[in-house]
């Protein structure tokens, strides 16, 4: 690596989250001494009250844009940043706290806050991408410090990320995983969402609840009519399903909308064309 | 070679310790996870004894036979090639000093491995693997290596239903003729559950000379024959071959592709789970500082974008391209390159499809043909 004149200044920042980004940088133990080395770490409230003032060469932003104040902030730190980088479910999908995005937000204010008068925010929690031009998303809830460090490695070696889009599946039989859908029945949404997590669930034989969110080609709607038909899921069941983490992501909103009509479903199965589907295994998981 | 002869569970117990003795890593069916795996075996009763499973397009499920049979199962998610292709694999490893680099190459103790319960399919696929990875134009060194020192031990097929095979039609078996040390065709008999023994190699020979054994009589040979007859006229699937690259080569843009494509998850469970898919990428890692760089290789699949990505875009967006690839490749141009189908018939494809789509019915429904077969809904 050629010696560079200066190091390029990193900053982290915080939006509505639950830190758990920010941990996952910190949870890169035996690279942060070398992270210091080769960063000035600039702005890392999670981390230092020492603050240097921007323009940043890098800014790593955690957490969803709730608030009139947040899309301000987001514009004033994307005018500083040099590459700005969304971490996370919630920067890069809107997050858990995106459910509100299904319902009325002052009917959820009443029923979360005593006093729901002094609570100001915006009708939907929505990515860092929605209000401005985010150069590099890293998914997950919370995201994997294995591809947290490869993007850092990229940016200081000025070359593309290797960050797999592809789906959990092929980290299952690469770990030779036996697959919990096929062989148990569970419903697992690993093959529509992206790597990343090292296949943990099913490792555990559980489904995948989808945390990094739609892989790059994502059929939702044939994996849907497969878990009706197959797993023996009701089309409310199929709902929920789809709104964890990445409720927001657009993918996994069609999903859910798609079976939150119920007359939808025969639509859905008709076309397609599930006569094809061998109907004898109803159980749901259960030999 | 030598005439069939016959041995019973202590001999299979005593056979896994001969093998053992002579160095090599044991690896055969275990039941774990809810299906019947590969992997090493340290003892007899690490085998799958009464279990067999139930299999169908998208569905397999373990299930507790009524006989104590060792391998009374179809083959399950995994398939040697695991173990014969590995991956990942470090091939290099570059340290900067200074101004230089230090290549290393990591110094790997390729395992012998003696794979126990090949099936028929599973040894042609070996072979398939072989055709590209070992006896043409580019060898792979950590192919050659573990396949050259493999012992193979083939269990002919016998004693369960065939669900989502179709090896008759691929004449991939079910029974293995040739290309194995020894081959074992079990006979679940009550009072005489034992194991009849073809030979097929020198050394097939030598270990069997290890172990307690007696000459196969004609009733032995008889049955066994009888047990593997069985299975081939209880094939679950069809796939008319004859002509079937030119038919599908000639029916690219057929709209059943679309059907698939609807279906189709591009999650590439069906091209991992298949034994002859070789497919891998190389890749360059980095530590942070830079002075560290790692050459890994991985099993690839043709069903995500990152396979095509040429020039700034993947060449085969859509799933409907992907999938076409894979079928056309599987039952086509495969035989263009190397002689031969991609496919064995093994039906793990059919099976550990998520959404079960089945390759011999897609085929048949592209290429305009009669699909024949009873397990078909």
């Amino acid at each position: 690596m050629p010696r560079r004149r200066r190091r390029p200044k990193l900053a982290v920042w915080k939006f509505a989250s639950c830190d758990g980004c920010q941990l996952t940088l910190l949870d890169c133990e035996d690279e942060l001494l070398l992270m210091s080395e080769l960063f000035e770490i600039a702005y890392f409230l999670e981390a230092s009250s020492a603050v240097v003032r921007g323009p940043y060469d890098l800014s790593l932003v955690e957490g969803s844009i709730t608030t009139a104040e947040e899309v301000e902030r987001i514009h004033a730190i994307r005018r500083q940043s040099r590459i700005l980088v969304a971490m996370g479910a919630c920067a890069t999908a809107g997050g858990i706290q995106a459910l509100r995005n299904f319902v009325d937000v002052e009917d959820m204010k009443r029923v979360v806050y005593a006093s729901p008068e002094y609570v100001r925010t915006l009708e939907h929690s929505l990515p860092a991408s929605a209000y401005v031009p985010v150069d590099y998303e890293l998914p997950g809830c919370p995201p994997n410090k294995v591809q947290v460090l490869e993007f850092l490695t990229a940016f200081l070696q000025g070359r593309r990320p290797s960050i797999p889009t592809h789906s959990v599946c092929l980290d299952c039989k690469r770990q030779g995983i036996v697959c919990v859908m096929v062989a148990e029945g569970i419903p697992c949404l690993g093959p529509v969402t992206r790597t990343g997590c090292g296949a943990l669930c099913p490792r555990y034989r559980r489904g995948c609840y989808g945390c990094f969110g739609p892989m790059e080609s994502p059929n939702t709607e044939s994996l849907s009519a497969w878990f009706l038909i197959r797993s023996g899921l009701a089309p409310q069941q199929l709902v929920p399903l789809y709104r964890s983490f990445n409720a927001a992501a657009p993918a996994f909103v069609e999903a859910s909308q798609r079976y939150a009509d119920p007359k939808s479903v025969q639509k859905a199965a008709e076309s397609l064309g599930t006569h094809a589907f061998d109907q004898r295994e109803p159980a749901n998981g259960e030999a | 070679m030598a005439s069939p002869a016959v041995i019973d569970v202590n001999g299979l117990a005593a056979l896994i310790a001969a093998l053992q003795q002579e160095g090599y890593r044991v690896i055969g069916p275990i039941q774990r996870d809810g299906a019947i795996i590969y992997d090493e075996i340290s003892q007899l009763n690490d085998l799958p004894f009464g279990w067999g499973d139930e299999q169908e397009a998208g569905m397999y499920r373990v299930r507790r036979r009524e006989d104590n049979a060792v391998f009374g199962y179809a083959v399950g998610p995994h398939s040697w090639k695991r173990f014969l292709h590995p991956s990942p694999v470090v091939l290099w490893r570059a340290r900067r000093r200074g101004n230089e680099w230090m290549i290393e190459e990591p110094v790997e103790d390729s395992p012998r491995l003696a794979f126990l319960g090949v099936r028929s399919c599973d040894l042609h696929a070996i072979g398939v693997l072989d055709r590209v990875l070992h006896h043409g134009s580019y060898i792979d060194p950590i192919y050659a290596e573990r396949r050259e020192s493999a012992f193979v031990i083939v269990v002919q097929c016998a004693h369960f239903t065939p669900r989502t095979c179709f090896c008759a039609s691929m004449g991939t078996g079910p029974k293995a003729t040739q290309g194995f040390d020894l081959a074992l065709t079990e006979l679940v008999e009550p009072d005489a559950h034992r194991f009849v023994v073809e030979v097929g190699s020198a050394r097939g020979a030598a270990i069997l000379q290890q172990i307690p054994h007696r000459p196969a009589e004609p009733t032995d040979v008889t049955a066994a024959e009888h047990a593997i007859a069985q299975t081939a006229a209880s094939m679950g699937r069809q796939l008319q071959t004859a002509g079937l690259p030119a038919a599908l080569l000639a029916n690219l843009e057929h709209p059943h592709w679309d059907k698939i494509a609807q279906r189709c998850l591009a999650c590439g469970n069906c091209t991992m789970v298949c034994p002859t898919c070789f497919c891998f990428s190389v890749e360059d890692r980095h530590d942070l500082t830079g002075t560290v760089t790692e050459r890994v290789r991985r099993l690839d699949v043709c069903f995500t974008t990152s396979f095509t990505y040429t020039a700034g875009k993947p060449l085969r967006q859509s799933i409907r391209s992907r999938y076409r690839q894979w079928l056309t490749h599987k039952l086509a141009t495969w035989v263009e390159q190397f002689g031969t189908f991609g496919c064995v018939g093994c039906g793990r494809c059919i099976t550990w499809c998520p959404v079960g789509i089945d390759l011999t019915i897609e085929a048949a429904a592209i290429t305009g043909r009669e699909q024949t077969t009873e397990g078909v809904v």
